[in-house]
This record gives structure tokens, sequence and C-alpha cells, in this order.
């Protein structure tokens, strides 16, 4: 498992410029443009990570959460903020990106808070984000059963996180 | 983009939970005494998100560059015509040669990938294929569903993101949570996939 984590990222990135090599395509050309790319979509998310940053801080720093998780909290042996982190997850990946780095910043990265917090922000995808905008974009308004599946695929996906967490670290 | 009904609905949500996050941490403040802590908080806050996009930018910035070759050399859509035999079973009622399943197969291939960006101009162009096909204007078709149900699952190969946050928090291995997040994300994939498909066979 340790092998694999290690070695995905080099063998991915030889293939794709071996890859784009045999294709004969000016690829320090793509990367270059690719990178111009990127440097854009950060220039797009700095407004929404920083109204995140801003109102998730003030939240958890206001320590509002031990207030009204405290009863949860002696049940279950996990930080606080993992719990508005999940509900948060198919709502905005902002947000629950603002949460993930203010457990990285208190617990670490390494920790058991600050692993189960990276599994859980690569679990799934900002489901009602994503069903509000194709469906939008098409101006269809019965939804039927999209959302409860969506969810519930979103709740499988945050049981497993947990799961992996324990087993793996 | 003319705001539609659900994307209208999203904002609203999004900033009533923005609201409710900053009035209550306010409000508990002001009860609890640790108002000068808020004050902190509002003051540094700008600070935090400067540090979190700069720890974001350059990983950004060269995996898109990574995967802008992935694009442009067509391993994208190859990736995605290898994906083309599963959809045929998962979309049965989509004619097998309809565009349709062209764009969804490279928008499952670009989410997989983490092009995100790639992947939503590929989702829309899916969405109004399968409109054509639609019966009903107003109402989701089946297709539609199992397509979106799949894609808020959010498979992803390599979570750049999160590895770079890791990092800028001076992780040991920021890239240690690779399998396991691939194995969850994986596990509501397939999730997905089996309650759409029950749901379906029931409504035949």
């Amino acid at each position: 498992m340790k092998l694999i984590s290690i070695i995905v990222i080099p063998l991915f990135v030889f293939f794709v410029i071996l890859y784009g090599n045999s294709k004969k395509i000016n690829i320090y050309d793509s990367f270059l443009i690719g990178v111009k790319d990127g440097l854009k979509i950060c220039y797009n998310i700095f407004p929404a990570i920083l109204a995140m940053i801003f109102a998730v801080n003030l939240f958890l720093n206001s320590d509002v959460l031990s207030f009204i998780l405290a009863p949860v909290i002696k049940l279950i042996d996990i930080p606080a903020q993992i719990l508005p982190m999940a509900i948060l997850r198919p709502i905005s990946g902002t947000a629950s990106m603002s949460i993930m780095t203010n457990i990285f910043a208190i617990y670490g990265p390494d920790s058991f808070a600050g692993r189960l917090a990276s599994i859980l922000q690569g679990c799934t995808d900002t489901t009602i984000y994503v069903i509000a905008l194709y469906y939008s974009s098409i101006k269809v308004s019965k939804i039927r059963y999209t959302l409860a599946v969506g969810l519930l695929a979103d709740l499988a996906g945050i049981i497993m996180a947990f799961v992996l967490a324990n087993i793996f670290f | 983009m003319v705001l539609y009904f659900f994307a209208f609905i999203y904002f609203t949500m999004v900033s009533i939970i923005w609201t409710f996050l900053i009035v209550i941490a306010i409000i508990y403040s002001f009860i609890s005494g640790k108002v000068d802590i808020i004050n902190n908080t509002i003051l540094t806050s700008g600070n935090d998100a400067l540090k979190l996009i700069l720890s974001l930018l350059p990983t950004i910035a060269l995996w898109s560059g990574i995967m802008k070759i992935a694009e442009d050399s067509g391993l994208l859509s190859k990736f995605a015509s290898m994906l083309r035999p599963f959809l045929n079973k998962l979309f049965p009622s989509v004619p097998k040669d309809n565009k349709a399943l062209g764009y969804i197969s490279s928008n499952i291939a670009a989410n997989m990938l983490g092009l995100g960006s790639a992947a939503t101009p590929f989702g829309l162009k899916a969405m109004e294929e399968l409109q054509k096909i639609n019966d009903k204007k107003d109402t989701a078709s089946t297709p539609m569903i199992t397509f979106l149900v799949l894609n808020t699952a959010g498979v992803t190969i390599i979570p750049t993101t999160i590895i770079a946050i890791r990092m800028a928090y001076n992780s040991a291995s920021p890239t240690q949570i690779i399998v396991p997040a691939i194995i969850a994300t994986g596990t509501s994939f397939i999730f997905a996939i089996f309650i759409d498909y029950l749901i379906r066979r029931k409504h035949k």
C-alpha cells in the first residue's frame, strides 16, 4: 500500500509525458498552456476560499461547536470538527476544505484526525452543487430520486472513510 | 448563465449556511466572553485564505500543465473510449450510437483524472443530449439520474488539492491517503450504481 501511494504520481507523469511524445504533439507548449489555465483556476476559486475560510474559522474558533456537540463528543472519540465537515462536504467543497485545513493546523495532517479529514474530503464530490448546476442547465425541475441516491452514495463514502481511517492508520 | 431554479436554490442555501456560521460564532462569542478571539479571527482570516491559495497554486498549476498534455495528446479521449463498453450496460435506454454516451465517458474520464474544469463542459453537453431524447422536458429521465449519480460519487485517482494542502502543513507523507481515498470514493461509486440499478429495475 505504501509503495502504491508513493509511485502512483511518478508513474502517471512518466506515462503521460511518454504518451504525449509518441503522439508527436508539442508537449512543452501544452504544458505551458495548462499551467496558465491552472493559474486562472486559482484566481477564480480564491473568492470562494476566502469567504469560506472566513466563516469556518469564525465558527470553529468561537468554540460554539463543543457547546452544541458536548453530549455527542463524549460518546465518540473524534474531533468535533469532523462532524460539520462531513455534513458540509456534499454542499460546499470549499467549506469542507476549510475545515480540513483547520484540522491540519490543530492536530497535524499525519494525526488520525488529519488523515480522516483527508479521506473524507476525497471520498465524494460536491453532490448538491453538481445536481443543481446540471439540472439548471437544461431547465429540469422534477429531479425524482436523484438527490436521495446521490446523498446515500455520499453517506456510503463517508462511512467507508471512517472505517478505512481506522484500518489503515 | 441565467440562474435557473436549482442553481438559485443552491446559492441561497450556501448563503444561508455562510450567514449561519458567522452569526452563530459572533453571538456565542458575546455570550462566552471570547470576543477577542473572534476579533482576531476576522483580522487574520484573509491571511489564512491567502496562505491556503498560495499552497495550492504551485500544485494546481503544475498538475494542470501535466493534464493539458494528457488532453492534447488524446490520452483523455483514449481513456474515455475504454470506459465506453461499460456505459452501454449502465444506460440501456440510450441508443448505442448516441452522442450523449461519448460526452458521459469523457466527463467521467476527466473527473477520474482530476480535471474538474475540463469535466464540466462535457457533463453539460451530455445533459443537453439526454434532454433531446427525454419525453417529459421538465422531469429528469432515468439516464440523467444514472449519469448524475455516477458523477456526484466523484471518483478521482489522484486527489491533488488534498495532497497539496497536506504538504503545506508539513505532512511526512502527503500521498499516503491516496489508496484509502480511492477505496472510499470507489465504494460510494459502486453503491450509487447498485442503488440506481435497483430503483430502475423496480420502475420497469
